[in-house]
């Protein structure tokens, strides 16, 4: 069991930047993300694209950003639960927290910050009537890459046209025993230097390219054994083991959804005159997550809806004390870690 | 004061809104959607307009003269769902006086 003050939903910017408002009260922070690396949507979907409205910053790349808020947290030593996603929430008698991951890990909170942007990542799916039965225990239908060793020596279809679909082909072209990449059209979305590789590989005979071409339909009874390829009008079958779709993610909100918070337009309704703070005590939403009138969706808004809402945190773990506002430039920050930030004292003598 | 223009927009529903579309805010189909509401809050512009989600995949109805797709919104929709030949992404046409009279369907949610 995961022990921590505030269990935090979600490793976008205001997730992270949460841990540095809560480490400036003394409170300790654990991140649960369903990615495998910290940054939410600025790492997955755009981490090489600008940001031109975070205050102090008249640029940023959305990547940077990140790098930048975890290296601000570092101190306050926050703990990541990476690659699962937050599913059930159980109240303790005492009004604390578990949150159990779809993997079964559990995390002991006083309190719970969702900061889960605009849900949980999930694979985008082919729209195939039969891919439900696929992709289910194992009978050949992947979304993801999890272990390459699964598809040693086996028959590998991918189908996609963007970075993971052509790394992917590339990496098990040297694992699976043939590995056939199918995308609807002959341009692919890349790296330039994992285009050219797979165009070499294609030309060595490692890669069987089928452009333009799509998959439409699947053979086999209890497992997958081959996929029905529609290609320049007319429909091919092909052997294989797996067949992976990789066409990208969506965020879903998930079983967040069924936490009985109360939710509009998709979005989980907050008290912003006060803290951020849902219809269940206890339970916070912050950042693109939340709704209430007037929300703008804006990193900056999540920075300090954050800060409020640990001030929140802080009188649940405290009741009744009184708490003074300080200011980082005049008592420096102390982390968890030994260190200390303060300014430069200024020296007080006379000049002769 | 530059004119609105109107835009007729069929939702997922399939029921046909027309409305009044400012061009001087330098909005597009996408967000006129979300200004209108035609589409619940996270089930279009969910990368914010980028062409990197097609979440706002529309079909173009009729013959008016919209901006040429780009790359990003080619390769973009080469890997949605639902696309057919008048496929555009919502997020890709900027809503200017050369559009008035336009009319598109919103895709399925993929």
């Amino acid at each position: 069991m995961i022990e921590t003050d505030i269990l935090i939903i979600g490793a976008g910017p205001t997730g992270l930047f949460t841990v540095f408002e809560a480490g400036l009260l003394k409170l300790k922070c654990h991140i649960i993300d369903g990615l495998p690396q910290p940054g939410g949507q600025l790492s997955e979907l755009y981490p090489k694209k600008p940001i031109f409205d975070i205050p102090g910053f008249p640029s940023v790349l959305a990547g940077d950003l990140v790098s930048n808020l975890m290296e601000q947290i570092k101190q306050f030593q926050p703990g990541f639960t990476l690659n699962e996603v937050a599913e059930t929430i159980d109240q303790l008698e005492d009004g604390t927290f578990i949150v159990t991951t779809n993997k079964g890990t559990k995390h002991h909170a006083n309190s719970v910050a969702i900061a889960g942007g605009l849900g949980s990542f999930e694979p985008r799916k082919p729209q195939l009537e039969e891919i439900e039965f696929y992709d289910q225990n194992d009978r050949g239908v992947d979304y993801f890459v999890k272990d390459p060793e699964k598809f040693r020596n086996k028959k590998v279809v991918i189908s996609g046209g963007g970075d993971s679909a052509l790394d992917w082909s590339i990496f098990l072209s040297n694992v699976a025993s043939s590995v056939t990449l199918v995308h609807r059209r002959n341009e692919f979305r890349g790296a330039l230097d994992s285009v050219e590789k797979v165009q070499e590989l294609k030309e060595l005979g490692k890669i069987k390219l089928i452009t333009p071409g799509e998959i439409v339909g699947f053979n086999g009874k209890n497992n997958l054994e081959s996929v029905i390829i529609e290609t320049n009008g007319e429909k091919i079958t092909t052997e294989t083991d797996y067949f992976i779709p990789l066409f990208g993610l969506t965020p879903k909100l998930g079983p967040i959804a069924n936490w009985g918070l109360e939710i509009e337009k998709n979005a989980i309704k907050v008290d912003n005159s006060l803290d951020y703070q849902t219809n269940i005590p206890g339970i916070y939403a912050i950042g693109d997550v939340n709704t209430y009138p007037g929300k703008l969706k804006l990193i900056l808004c999540g920075f300090h809806e954050a800060t409020l809402m640990v001030q929140s945190v802080y009188q649940r773990m405290n009741p009744g004390k009184k708490y003074v506002l300080k200011y980082t430039t005049v008592s420096g920050v102390d982390g968890f870690d030994g260190t200390r930030k303060e300014a430069e004292k200024q020296v007080v003598k006379s000049i002769d | 004061m530059s004119a609105d223009i109107t835009i007729k927009i069929t939702d997922r529903e399939g029921v046909t809104h027309e409305v009044l579309a400012p061009t001087d805010m330098n909005l597009n189909v996408m967000e006129l959607v979300r200004m209108y509401e035609l589409a619940p809050e996270g089930t279009i512009g969910i990368c914010g307009g980028m062409a990197m989600c097609a979440s706002c995949q529309c079909y173009v109805l009729n013959a008016v003269a919209i901006s040429e797709k780009g790359d990003e919104e080619e390769a973009m929709l080469s890997e949605a769902f639902h696309v057919k030949s008048n496929s555009r992404l919502g997020c890709q046409i900027p809503i200017t006086e050369d559009i008035e009279g336009l009319e598109i369907e919103l895709a399925p949610e993929a």
